[in-house]
């Protein structure tokens, strides 16, 4: 839950508690991942309270299960003393429909990094956890996420200002016509197709190329570390539930002691509280996998956007090419000397010259056509400049907050490890008390 | 060895064991001011088996303060509440110092086997000998044999099993080491055993291998005496039966244990595997980034210090903590052999008791002797064994309580070497945080 001060850009601090609850933590993550005080969160709370689930008939008209999210707004003014703060509004959502929301922004801000939505299916799964959509704990990081996506979108200076996003915050059921309406559809499929082609860009500017380098890169490495954590997770969980044997055998033995009776006993107690810990420790740990996963999916965001300039960079070569060749045609029809390579040159050489006025309109229609091609040529310079002004601010916005972001995770990763190790030292300590009892 | 009138002993002083002339290389000369003799035999006038013992004049207080001043056993007996205290204690025993020795016929290992004491039944007070592990098995069954109704402790398994294990690796050689410096500290501790004229030739004579070629001999002998006699056991008192189906569960329970500490160290082994490339992937992100460098760096860091924290706690627990396991399995085996030989003489009592009975009643001969023997025997038998077993109970008490504290702590030492590294990492990045932050406001 998001509070919004306006004007005031504090971020509440993680480090130096450790010993903070998972919710707690959770929800100081979220606090420290958003900055506050910017455009629409100065004016309304967000927040994805809830889910449930719902039947309904798909589009082949089949009973399908699927799950809803609760968004709720509230304008963001304080309360007064003694008053009830305002009802939120509130409207159901379900993960398409975020989807067709994300798939707008892509196509209109193809400049912007656009903030990933959680998973679609589980990934990354360590044996235990459940890759079922439908399963509570899978749903719950689901919602988190989800309110994640919002509040980075709510607190992006241009996506927050957005129709559709504020539509799809506001209105249950017009919403998907608004959409449509746009007529965003068509743009998708020619950019499936950019960003699939194949094209060789001369002069790319620089820094991008780099940017995208670097996508690929952190791609490839948190990839690496969440497949490696999974294996991780599954190993230190056997560990932990073999030592649950140890329970038994400590209480069947104390059935044959006398003085050494009680001691095993209770020790044995302490190796299932043990074993029965692990649950609990990866299951916080899986938030630190869902903070590397937005940043994972990210990487596809960046990379899009750098295809992006490519595209337009090499359209804009294209263009000039094109018109270079363009002039050369004119000059030689001028002068008549021949240098590059026309049909019409050709075929005139062969089956005679044409007569003046052929050759005069054509030079005419050259004209016509290079005049034209300048005027296209200056507004995709200007629209390329555009493009790698806004994209680059904000590539360097992102920068930013993935350094903020993933330091935060790390640490948060490293409080997490202090508090399981805490956990160690007291049930084996316990185990100690009862063994020196023995 | 002289029994008789008690001599001087020289003091021990301080001298470390090595700096001492081996006894029957050096001149026979006492290595400094002699002090008074003290053996604490006042306590004991005879032994469970009746075997007399020489008493002589009570401790003196220089050599009281003398045998205090032998380290290595000092602290067994500060942790030890259920042996005798210190001022009972008058034999000392070390196992240490492994050599290997190569000759043409063989390589083995050799062992320093220490001794101090102030008993008469030993001419000099220090004894360093070295010893191989056939010449403790020598020292074992010569034990079995000369006190049959006793309970002699176990010895580490005299062959390697497990065809991967090198004999001479320094981990099966310290491992091996410890099982039999325990195996000697609780001869020397038994109030019987450790008057046995073995054990006296173990811990003094220079050369034991001339002894040992008479020792098996003699063993097949009287090996074939046991198992010759064949008699069946009526009823075995309830005690007995008690303790027999004591040890059934007990073995049964340890051999549990000793699974599950073993699938334990498996898991950890192979989390330690999987932990180990966890730590690189952080180390390869490091080259890609520029800010968050040094927490990538850092969480690598401390990924790889509890990769050797755990790996400490594995070494630890294969170490100490599982031979300790298996050697009391091999004290149960040990005791149920005990228990099968009183049975047998309890058998052979009542067997020619029945047929003397019925003799008696025939032509009214005596009781014959042989028949009274055997009843002495039994007596014997189920006394010193009862005294063995509740000793064992005992020893098996706080032998336990220490291991399981042991593996207690080991894991203890695991969780706050990972903790201490984590939270200085924390303090690493919050000290960073607050330099940032300044140099902002600046």
């Amino acid at each position: 839950m998001m509070m919004a001060d306006s004007g005031s850009n504090e971020e509440v601090a993680v480090i130096g508690n450790t010993d903070i609850t998972s919710t707690e933590s959770e929800n100081n993550i979220i606090n420290t991942m958003v900055e506050r005080g910017t455009p629409l969160l100065r004016k309304m709370e967000i927040n994805v309270a809830e889910a449930e689930k719902r039947t309904g008939k798909n589009t082949v008209n089949m009973q399908e299960t699927y799950t809803v999210y609760l968004i709720e707004i509230r304008p963001a003014e304080t309360v007064p003393e003694g008053g009830t703060p305002a009802t939120p509004d509130a409207l159901w959502r379900r993960y398409s429909e975020f989807e067709l929301l994300r798939t707008f922004l892509l196509v209109t801000y193809p400049y912007i990094i656009i903030p990933p939505l959680p998973e679609k299916r589980a990934e990354f799964v360590w044996h235990k956890l459940s890759a079922d959509n439908l399963d509570p704990d899978f749903v719950e990081r689901r919602r988190v996420g989800l309110e994640n996506f919002l509040l980075r979108v709510a607190s992006h200076l241009v996506l927050s200002n957005d129709k559709i996003f504020f539509l799809f915050l506001t209105e249950e059921k017009g919403w998907r016509e608004a959409v449509l309406e746009t007529g965003f559809q068509d743009k998708v499929d020619s950019r499936l197709k950019s960003l699939s082609a194949m094209f060789r860009v001369k002069n790319p500017d620089k820094r991008f190329t780099e940017m995208k380098h670097y996508s690929d890169e952190l791609n490839t490495v948190i990839s690496q570390l969440l497949r490696v954590r999974a294996k991780v997770a599954d190993r230190l969980y056997g560990v932990y539930k073999v030592h649950g044997n140890y329970g038994r055998v400590f209480s069947e033995w104390s059935a044959i002691e006398k003085e050494m009776g009680d001691g095993l006993q209770s020790a044995g107690h302490h190796m299932d509280t043990y074993a029965a810990s692990i649950d609990d420790i990866l299951e916080e740990e899986e938030h630190y996998a869902d903070q590397l996963k937005e940043y994972l999916f990210y990487t596809d965001a960046v990379r899009s956007v750098c295809r992006k300039h490519e595209l337009i960079q090499y359209e804009l070569e294209t263009l000039a090419q094109d018109l270079v060749y363009k002039k050369q045609q004119k000059e030689e029809l001028a002068t008549g000397t021949v240098r590059v390579f026309s049909l019409k040159g050709m075929t005139s050489k062969l089956f005679g010259t044409e007569s003046q006025e052929q050759r005069e309109s054509r030079l005419a229609a050259l004209e016509q056509s290079i005049r034209e091609g300048e005027e296209t040529l200056k507004e995709k310079n200007t629209e390329c400049q555009q493009f790698v002004g806004t994209a680059w601010e904000d590539i360097e916005r992102f920068k930013e907050q993935k350094d903020k972001d993933l330091r935060e995770a790390l640490i948060s990763y490293a409080i997490m490890q202090i508090s399981m190790c805490k956990k160690g030292i007291q049930v084996w300590s316990n185990a100690k008390e009862c063994f020196n009892k023995m | 060895m002289s029994v008789g009138a008690p001599r001087g002993l020289a003091s021990s002083g301080q001298k470390p064991i090595a700096e001492i002339l081996h006894p029957l290389s050096a001149a026979e000369e006492p290595l400094s001011v002699s002090v008074t003799v003290n053996v604490e035999g006042d306590k004991e006038a005879g032994l469970t088996n009746g075997t007399p013992v020489e008493t002589s004049s009570p401790a003196s207080t220089s050599s009281l303060f003398n045998r205090l001043q032998l380290d290595d056993d000092l602290e067994a007996d500060v942790r030890d509440p259920y042996t005798e205290s210190t001022e009972t204690r008058d034999l000392f025993v070390t196992v240490d110092d492994p050599k290997k020795h190569v000759s043409t016929m063989e390589t083995y290992i050799t062992y320093r086997v220490s001794t101090k004491t102030t008993r008469v039944e030993f001419d000099l007070p220090e004894y360093c000998v070295r010893r191989r592990y056939q010449d403790f098995d020598w020292l074992r069954i010569k034990l079995e044999d000369s006190q049959p109704t006793h309970l002699i402790p176990p010895l580490p398994e005299k062959f390697v099993m497990k065809g991967v294990v090198d004999r001479f690796s320094e981990e099966f050689v310290e491992t091996r080491m410890k099982a039999l410096d325990k195996f000697l500290k609780r001869v020397a501790d038994h109030p019987v055993l450790s008057f046995n004229p073995h054990l006296n030739a173990f811990l003094t004579a220079k050369d034991l291998n001339k002894r040992q070629g008479l020792a098996l001999l003699t063993k097949v002998g009287e090996s074939v005496k046991h198992v010759a006699g064949g008699y069946k056991l009526r009823a075995r008192p309830a005690e007995f039966c008690a303790m027999g189906e004591y040890l059934d569960t007990f073995n049964q329970k340890l051999g549990t244990i000793d699974r599950i500490a073993q699938r334990i160290l498996k898991e950890q082994s192979e989390y330690l595997t999987e932990l180990r490339e966890y730590g690189t992937v952080y180390s390869s992100w490091v080259g890609s980034e520029e800010e968050l460098r040094r927490p990538l760096e850092g969480v690598a860091g401390c990924v790889t210090t509890c990769c050797g924290a755990l790996e400490d706690l594995g070494e630890n627990m294969s170490q100490d903590f599982l031979p300790v396991l298996r050697e009391y399995v091999l004290y149960i085996e040990s005791m149920k052999n005990v228990l099968r030989k009183r049975d047998q003489s309890q058998a052979e009592y009542e067997g020619r008791l029945e047929a003397a009975i019925l003799r008696k009643q025939e032509d009214r001969t005596p009781m014959p002797l042989e028949v009274e023997k055997c009843q002495d025997k039994v007596e014997c038998f189920n006394a010193d064994l009862k005294a063995d077993w509740e000793r064992w109970q005992s020893n098996k008490r706080q032998d336990f309580k220490q291991l399981l504290t042991g593996m207690a702590d080991k894991n203890i030492n695991n969780y706050e070497k990972c903790q201490a590294s984590w939270e200085s990492l924390i303090t690493l990045l919050q000290d960073k945080q607050t330099e940032d932050k300044m140099s902002e406001t600046n």
